[in-house]
């Protein structure tokens, strides 16, 4: 029963750290429909600066958690300027043409991206520190969970709450789902869509950041290319809940992370990726637009 | 090196002389190569460079019983099929690494309950399969309670840490790269799990200290035996510098070891007789570029190859000779 409760405890973690990151791709799927592959690299983006604001600070005598805060902040004002940029360079020329060209462009601006961070940073693997302090009072429950992961999981809860609410109560969201439903009726009724779209993803990549500097900070090491793997095992929980839904990226990434830890913990993690892929394929084909998703007929 | 020793009088007072073939790297110009050489009568053979072409070659060295060294064959079974007891070389062979690390969990550390994890790699599951194969065969010394592959990049590896604390390992033997292992090492302490993390030399690497800092320390890596500082190694790539004008290339302090063991051999057996010359490569030692070497039943060098290093203070120290 230990054993089981601390392969839950490992996969929730796991799953939550997909999940922060799948909600960036699930809400800029949900608006355009697009799949934006280079939120990973956003995601990467956002540690890479956390780490050079926290050296920064840590250089000039500050610690503990004003350092975690100010670093997520600078990240998150950072990485929301680049998903914007992004946003406007390779998406918003395109947004005319046939559906598979914005999609090449996104993996062009991945591709891009990471080259970029290689040359102006480095290729090697570097240290980031532990921003997330150890509690003292959750020395009981260490070897179960780590304050860091306590931490994430909380967060992705509380994005997810957040984000919830932005769309259902503000006009912000109102104007994000009626571009959802129908762009170019929105546009007739005076919703600015270019403004809806560009705040679409200036979320989704704060949302990158805020797990691009938790998670670097957990697992205590960045390089120019964790974005790629982790992005395509959030995609993989986005696509898995219901790409589109929110409530479904966070039960997708919970889904592929429980599953991986189980089949780490009881089976072998020789495995693990097979089982996860394995339960995409069957969701897939019982549920096609995943477990939350909800099937769209296609307008003719 | 062959003209010096001439100068000054040769081999029993004989003079050396080479013949020099190229296998190409490839099988069967060196059982080409082989042959010929068997026919021009030469007395031994050092080399050949590659391991398939070397296998190609040495059953016609077998047969005709003529000695052969290489100095970069690194393929276990070229000593450990038995096939070619002709067969000898001055470089570790692949399965020298696991064989240190399992030795040293097994003998040194006195651990019993070993867990084998490696990152699905070709060097990585390579190094893991040669340490589970060396456990399987101490005699109930070791036991393999978890031989698993990891996907290397993954967010996060507490499902397989929790996993080997399950099994009760009371030490790890990891097949792999820093980065993994750094996050292992890191997964592990973090969970207060303090048993011996056993690696190989893609952990041996600065990085590893750099990233995991302080859970690093205590971490034990195999890596390549320090010859930079043995005279003759010194002497060696002086006197290259002074007759080729640069720095010598890969494998030549083990070819200039070869070289040196090859003719002490002869100097020490009186003759070019295979037998007496077998004898003497597997009695007697001497001193090489590659450090002071004699060669085991099998044709493997003893004395060269890996030495275990631990973290000590934020950087690897040199264990165990």
């Amino acid at each position: 029963m230990e054993y089981f409760l601390e392969l839950f405890m490992s996969g929730l973690t796991r799953g939550s750290i997909y999940a922060l990151i799948a909600l960036g791709y699930t809400m800029v799927y949900g608006i355009i429909e697009l799949i934006n592959f280079a939120h990973g690299e956003i995601y990467m983006i956002g540690a890479f600066t956390a780490l050079i604001v926290a050296s920064v600070l840590t250089f000039q005598g500050m610690t503990g958690a004003p350092v975690l805060i100010l670093a997520g902040v600078v990240a998150v004002i950072y990485s929301m300027a680049y998903g914007y940029t992004v946003e406007k360079i390779a998406y918003k020329p395109l947004r005319q043409a046939p559906r598979l060209s914005p999609l090449i462009s996104a993996i062009g601006m991945s591709i891009f991206l990471q080259n970029y961070v290689l040359l102006a940073q480095t290729s090697n693997f570097l240290p980031f520190p532990a921003l997330i302090p150890e509690f003292a009072f959750l020395a009981p429950v260490r070897h179960l969970m780590s304050s860091a992961e306590i931490i994430i999981v909380v967060t992705t809860a509380v994005c997810m709450v957040l984000l919830t609410l932005l769309i259902k109560y503000t006009r912000v969201g109102k104007a994000m789902r009626a571009t959802a439903q129908d762009r170019s009726m929105a546009l007739l009724v005076g919703v600015n869509v270019n403004r809806v779209i560009s705040t679409t993803f200036v979320i989704g990549s704060a949302l990158a950041a805020v797990g691009g500097v938790l998670i670097a900070s957990h697992i205590g090491q960045i390089n120019f290319f964790i974005g790629f793997i982790a992005g395509i095992k959030a995609f993989t929980a986005a696509v898995l809940g219901g790409i589109g839904s929110i409530p479904g990226a966070a039960l997708g990434g919970l889904v592929l992370g429980l599953t991986e830890a189980f089949a780490t913990g009881y089976v072998s993690s020789d495995y693990e990726d097979v089982f996860a892929f394995a339960i995409l394929v069957l969701v897939l084909i019982f549920r096609p637009a995943g477990i939350l998703g909800r099937a769209t007929t296609q307008k003719v | 090196m062959v003209d010096d020793l001439n100068a000054k009088g040769g081999v029993l007072g004989k003079q050396v002389e080479l013949f020099v073939e190229d296998d190409q790297c490839k099988p069967e110009v060196a059982a080409n190569v082989a042959a010929k050489l068997v026919s021009e009568g030469v007395s031994v053979v050092l080399g050949h460079i590659c391991s398939g072409a070397t296998k190609a070659a040495m059953g016609t060295y077998r047969d005709a019983k003529i000695i052969a060294m290489s100095p970069s064959a690194t393929n276990p079974a070229l000593t450990q099929s038995g096939d070619y007891p002709n067969f000898f070389r001055t470089i570790a062979s692949d399965d020298m690494q696991a064989k240190l690390g399992v030795d040293f969990t097994l003998d040194t550390l006195k651990k019993k309950k070993i867990a084998v994890i490696h990152d699905k790699g070709d060097y990585g599951k390579g190094f893991a399969e040669f340490a589970k194969k060396f456990i399987d065969e101490s005699g109930g010394k070791g036991e393999v309670v978890l031989f698993e592959g990891i996907t290397p990049g993954a967010v996060d590896y507490s499902a397989i840490i929790q996993k080997i604390k399950e099994k009760g390992a009371e030490a790890v033997i990891y097949g792999g790269y820093h980065p993994e292992a750094s996050k292992i090492v890191t997964g592990m302490k973090k969970k207060m799990m303090d048993i011996p993390f056993v690696s190989d030399d893609g952990v041996k690497d600065d990085t590893f200290i750099k990233v995991a800092k302080e859970y690093a320390e205590g971490v034990y890596a195999s890596g390549p035996r320090d010859t930079s500082k043995i005279p003759l190694y010194i002497k060696a790539v002086d006197e290259h510098k002074k007759a080729y004008g640069e720095e010598p290339g890969a494998f030549y302090k083990e070819a200039y070891a070869a070289t040196l063991a090859l003719l002490n051999g002869i100097q020490k057996a009186g003759s070019t007789d295979y037998a007496a010359v077998e004898k003497a490569l597997r009695t007697e030692w001497v001193e090489t570029p590659v450090g002071k070497i004699s060669f085991d039943e099998r044709g493997d060098a003893k004395g060269v190859g890996f030495s275990m290093y631990q973290v000590k203070n934020g950087e690897y120290v040199q264990v165990q000779e």
